[in-house]
Parts: C-alpha cells; sequence; structure tokens
C-alpha cells in the first residue's frame, strides 16, 4: 500500500513535467498491475512496450497501478498529458478505462482481458492461454504415474478456471484415471505462499505441479523436490532446469506495435481481439527433452492443430463435475461460454470458492 | 490425508521451516519495545535484508558474507529509525510507518538489476541423518543454521531479559525510563542498542526468505510478513516463549490449510485461508489470560518519547 503511493507521487511529479513538456508528439501510455520485475505477467507485457518503443513510437508506463479510483486517476494523467493511445493491462482497470474514455473522445484506449467497450475509443484483447493449458494437460497425463496434478490458482475468476478445466480435459483424453487437485492461494504473487502450496500438493502425491501465479517460486520447489513442472507467463526455465517442461509464454510485442502503428497513421478503429496461438500472442518456449522424443513430437502436432484450428481446447461431450453436459458430443464451446466459464469439468476436486 | 508417521515428520519439518522468519522478527522487535520503543518498520527491514543478503551472494558468491551483510543492512536501515526517534525525538509510530515504506521502495529500487537471477543452494545440516531416521529425521535434521539459530533465540531472549543484568536494564528503560536515567543508566544508549538489534533480526529474517526459504530476489516478497511479526509480539503479551508458540501455530496452520485444500476439504477456501490469523490470536489470548504477568512483560514506556532534560 505505501509502496504504491511512494510510486504514485513519483510517477505524479513525472506525470506533471510530462504535461508541462507536452508536445505534439504520438505518444503511447501503459498501465500496470504490477512491478516490471515480477519476471511474469507485467514483465511481459513491458517487453511489449519496449517493442513498440523500438519501432519508433515513445512510451510512458506506470508500475503497481491499484484498481479503483487510483487507476482512474493515473490513467486520467496520461490522457491529459498528451497520450494518443493507452494501454490499461489488467481486468480490474475495465471500469476505469470506460470512464476516462468518455472524457477524452480524441485519446485511444485498450484494455487487456476485459469485456466492456462502452465508446467508440476502447479496443478490448486478451489472449487464449487456455490453448497452452491444453498443451500442459496432454504432457501431464501422459509423465504423471501418480495420476495427480497439482494446480496451484490464484483467484476464482473465468480466466483461471478455463485454465483449469482446459488442463483437466486434455490430461483426461490421454489418462482417464487423472485427478486434478488445487490449492488456491489468493494472491497472484506471494512466492513464500506459493512455494508453501507446491509442497502441499508434492505432499499429497502430485508428481506434476504447475501454477496460475506469477512468481517462479513453484518451480523451483518442483526442481527440489526433483519432478516436473510447467512456467507460467514467461520463460522461467533457467529457475528449475530440470524440472520445467515447457512455458505458456504471453507476448503482447506484435499486437502492441500493430495497433501503436495504426494509431499513429490513423487507421486504429474499435476491435475486440482475442488471439491464441495461430497469432503468436500465446507462445510455448522449448520442449524440455527429457519428456522423450515422442512426446515432445505429440505436443508440437498439437501445438500446431490448436493454432490451426483442427483441434479446439473445449470440445465436446464435456460434463460439469455432477455430470450434467456442458457441451454436446461433437459441438465446441463458443467464446462465449468460455468466457464467463464458472464451473468445474468433470474429474477436478473441490468447490470453487465462491 | 495420508497419516503415516514419516508424512507427518516432513510436514512438522516444512512448518518449522516456515515459522523461522516470523520468529527472527518477533525476538528482534520484541527486546526493541522491551525497551520501550515502538518500531513499526519491521516490514521495511525484512524486506531491505532480503534484498541486501541476494544481491551479496550474487556480487560476492560467499553465503557468509550475505548473511552477514542483510544483518548490518538491517542494522543500518534502522540506525536512521533509532536517529529520528532518539535524537530528533520523532514520533514512533509515524517514523516506523515511513520506514516500512522507505524499505520497500528502496529495496524495489536497488533489487532492479537482480529480478531473475536463480538463488543459489544453501548449505543445510546432517542431511544423510535426515534421510536416515523415520519421523525424527526430518524433524530435526537436514536444515539451514539459521533454522537452529531460530529455534534456539526465543529461549536465549527469555533468559537474557529474565536472569541477566543487562536484560534488566533494558526492561528498566522501557518500563519507566525516568527512574532508569536517574539511576544513571544511560537511557536513550540502551534504546539505540535494542533498535539496532531488532534491525539486525530482521534484516537476518528477510535474509531467510531471500536466501533459503524461496532462493530469489523479487520485489515485496516478504508480502506482509513483518506485520505478522509485529502483531505476534503484542499478542504474545512480549513473552519471548510465546512468540516462538505462535510463530509455530501461524505457520503450522499456513500450511496444513492448504493441505486441506489439496486433500479436498469442503470447507471454504476464504475461511481456511482466514485460520491462521484467527487461530494464532485465539491460542495467544488463552494462553495469556493472567493479567498479572501481562502487567509484568508490557513495556509501560511503550512508544512513548523519553528526553532527558539538561
Amino acid at each position: 500500500m505505501y509502496k504504491n503511493f511512494f510510486r504514485y507521487l513519483i510517477s505524479a511529479i513525472f506525470l506533471i513535467t510530462f504535461s508541462i513538456s507536452a508536445k505534439a508528439e504520438f505518444k503511447v501510455g501503459f498501465v500496470y498491475i504490477g512491478p516490471t520485475g515480477d519476471h511474469g505477467w507485467t514483465y511481459q507485457h513491458d517487453e511489449g512496450r519496449k517493442a513498440v518503443e523500438a519501432a519508433g513510437i515513445k512510451t510512458t508506463y506506470v508500475e503497481s497501478v491499484k484498481y479503483g479510483a487510483d487507476a482512474e486517476r493515473v490513467i486520467r494523467q496520461l490522457a491529459q498529458s498528451g497520450h494518443d493511445l493507452i494501454f490499461t493491462t489488467s481486468f480490474g482497470y475495465m471500469d476505469a478505462t470506460n470512464k476516462v474514455a468518455k472524457d477524452f473522445p480524441n485519446v485511444k484506449f485498450e484494455h487487456a482481458t476485459g469485456y466492456k467497450r462502452e465508446h467508440s475509443n476502447v479496443s478490448t484483447y486478451s489472449a487464449r492461454f487456455y490453448q497452452g493449458r491444453t498443451i500442459l494437460g496432454h504432457i501431464a497425463g501422459k509423465l504423471t504415474k501418480t495420476n495427480t496434478i497439482g494446480y496451484i490458482a490464484s483467484f476464482p475468476i473465468p480466466e483461471v478456471i478455463r485454465g483449469i478445466n482446459a488442463m483437466t480435459l486434455a490430461a483426461q483424453k490421454v489418462n482417464p484415471n487423472i485427478k486434478t487437485k488445487i490449492v488456491w492461494v489468493f494472491s497472484w504473487y506471494d512466492p513464500g505462499k506459493e512455494a508453501e502450496a507446491a509442497q502441499a500438493l508434492i505432499d499429497q502425491g502430485a508428481d506434476i505441479i504447475m501454477q496460475h501465479t506469477d512468481s517462479t517460486a513453484p518451480v523451483q520447489t518442483a526442481e527440489k523436490a526433483g519432478i516436473w513442472s510447467f512456467g507460467q507467463a514467461s520463460d522461467m526455465q533457467r529457475f528449475a532446469p530440470k524440472s520445467i517442461l515447457t512455458s505458456i509464454i504471453d507476448d503482447w510485442a506484435p499486437y502492441y506495435v500493430e495497433r501503436a502503428i495504426a494509431a499513429r497513421d490513423g487507421k486504429w478503429s474499435q476491435q475486440d481481439t482475442w488471439h491464441g496461438l495461430k497469432e503468436g500472442m500465446v507462445a510455448m518456449s522449448p520442449y524440455n527433452k527429457e519428456m522423450g522424443a515422442d512426446l515432445v513430437k505429440e505436443a508440437e502436432q498439437l501445438q500446431k492443430d490448436l493454432a490451426s484450428g483442427k483441434i479446439h481446447s473445449f470440445t465436446g461431450p464435456i460434463y460439469d463435475q455432477k455430470g450434467n453436459i456442458l457441451v454436446a458430443e461433437g459441438k465446441v464451446a463458443d467464446d462465449g461460454m468460455l468466457l464467463g466459464m464458472n464451473v468445474y469439468v468433470k474429474g477436478v476436486e473441490g468447490d470453487i470458492p465462491k | 490425508m495420508s497419516l503415516d508417521i514419516s508424512f507427518i515428520g516432513i510436514l512438522i519439518g516444512s512448518i518449522m521451516a516456515s515459522s523461522v522468519p516470523l520468529i527472527l522478527a518477533a525476538s528482534g522487535e520484541l527486546i526493541t519495545e522491551r525497551s520501550g520503543v515502538l518500531n513499526l518498520g519491521v516490514e521495511g527491514m525484512m524486506i531491505i535484508g532480503a534484498i541486501s543478503g541476494f544481491a551479496l551472494m550474487v556480487i560476492t558468491d560467499n553465503l557468509f558474507i550475505a548473511i552477514i551483510g542483510s544483518m548490518l543492512s538491517g542494522v543500518i536501515i534502522s540506525l536512521i529509525f533509532g536517529f529520528l526517534t532518539q535524537s530528533l525525538l520523532t514520533n514512533h509510530v509515524a517514523t516506523g510507518l515511513a520506514l516500512t515504506i522507505f524499505g520497500i521502495g528502496l529495496s524495489a529500487m536497488l533489487g532492479k538489476d537482480f529480478v531473475g537471477i536463480p538463488g543459489k543452494d544453501f548449505p543445510i545440516l546432517f542431511s544423510s541423518l535426515r534421510e536416515s531416521i523415520p519421523f525424527f529425521g526430518p524433524i530435526l535434521f537436514g536444515h539451514s543454521i539459521i533454522l537452529y539459530f531460530a529455534f534456539v533465540l526465543p529461549f536465549l531472549t527469555n533468559y537474557f531479559l529474565k536472569k541477566t543484568k543487562l536484560g534488566l536494564v533494558v526492561r528498566a528503560v522501557g518500563d519507566s525510563p525516568i527512574s532508569a536515567s536517574n539511576q544513571g543508566i544511560n537511557v536513550i544508549l540502551v534504546r539505540y542498542c535494542c533498535i539496532l538489534y531488532g534491525g539486525g533480526m530482521c534484516g537476518l529474517a528477510g535474509a531467510y526468505l531471500s536466501l533459503i526459504y524461496t532462493p530469489q530476489w523479487i520485489e515485496n516478497m516478504t508480502a506482509g510478513r513483518g506485520w505478522i511479526a509485529l502483531a505476534l509480539v503484542v499478542f504474545a503479551t512480549w513473552s519471548p516463549i510465546k512468540v516462538l508458540i505462535g510463530a509455530i501455530i501461524f505457520g503450522g496452520i499456513s500450511i496444513l490449510q492448504l493441505h486441506m485444500q489439496a486433500v479436498g476439504f469442503r470447507i471454504p477456501v476464504q475461511f481456511l485461508i482466514a485460520l491462521p490469523y484467527l487461530m494464532t490470536i485465539i491460542v495467544l489470548v488463552v494462553i495469556s489470560r493472567d493479567s498479572r504477568k501481562i502487567k509484568l512483560n508490557t513495556p509501560t514506556s511503550l512508544g512513548r518519547i523519553f528526553y532527558k532534560e539538561k
């Protein structure tokens, strides 16, 4: 809390300086939920920002901006200080982004992982991370000996539940006896707690660990315990060289560069983007050879098929935990259902925290 | 939950490991508070210790220097607090809060270049005994030296406060600085020493996180443990042994609730997450009901500014 206050103070001073020296030059602003050094979510967004900078466009960013009134103030300041395009890179900035957009019709806004586009100058974008989870599930289902997959989850939002389901479905396909054990840590980012959660899952028989949290502590715990793990958001391979099988990588750079150039050239228009493996917004880090050459080949093939659309992560029949049908045989889940997903599929243990 | 005996041993071992930073920081803060100084900067001093230890480990590749350096950095940053509150007579609460803000901000800045560097394995003692003895092996052996130190520290602290002359001086200064001063005790000097000691222990607690528990540097990695340590001292009514009990209960239930989730207990997760806080408070309140003892242990002049008229 206090750290943020300190940051706001500095950023406020910077913003005032910027606004005084504001010129007609085209500028792009970024608002981040975490520090750029988190080595996960925000780190990857900042890599995207650097790509925009490399394309010759000026950028500014504000780190660790809390949801709510603070977010609105920071976004408003960016808009006031002459930024022409503003990326707000976390789900919780949704309302603040739309509110500010109303008052600045000439500024373009891009909101990550949200669904509200109340004004014509607001676009939304997200990545189909669940496609990556399908590949993880396939690998995990093949490699597990205890038939238990440990999953460290952050908050019970559709994004996270979608990942758990996609992984479980893919694992079941290759290994019907699979069980997914989940521990909720109610944090995006607490290395100590994430490490303890990983250890608890390992003690309860999980021999593969994956995470939907941002620190590298779980993969390090897995490395120490001598079991497999998967990295999240960025390539975590160097933190657990033996343990990591692959990481799901978010690659925002091409999208950011494309949108920034479009806005600069006056070709920007409102969009709702949900890109995946096909467009490269979701990528997989190199597969660990230790999983076996055959499995590497299968994973690469699956990656290709998911990208081309030949295989869909949510293909019926899909049942919920009680056995009710969610997606009929031969059908695939539509994007609306995916975006609002709030039930576990069959095979996941426990209840979703309400 | 699989309940075989060796599993319980491993579980107890990991509970002990998770409570170490709380024991260290709370024991240090306890001495500071017993001298009448309320330092709310525990979180800030811990995070400075964490980054200093990790940075020194990367730069010098020497874990001994890293550990000593982290303690020294805690001492140095607490010296700022000491100077402000003891020499410039600023308000303890405000200065302590400022120290936490400062520590978190400074550590983030210093740590920019150390993000994403994997840590080193910290040597553990008696690792062969850990494997060969069931149940007791994982509890007693295979830990880092810091863990053993942390579990001895509350007893040493207790001995120091109750049985030594210096301990008596610290308590006197905390209870009635004016009387102590009239007895010829240099109150400011004693308080300085206690503040610096507290800083050193908090620095060590931070280094335990960044060098041993989750060997890496990440911004804000103490994640509120400093505040829990502070609360422990109060709920343990300034008794070192109760601090130890509180830290173990807190660490234990934090880890047990994760196991309960993994096993799939049908208890709301939010309740499980609140459980360590609830249980620690309940247990400490129950074991500290004796109001006479509380009065005896509470530093009467805690947080009050003392100055000597010249």
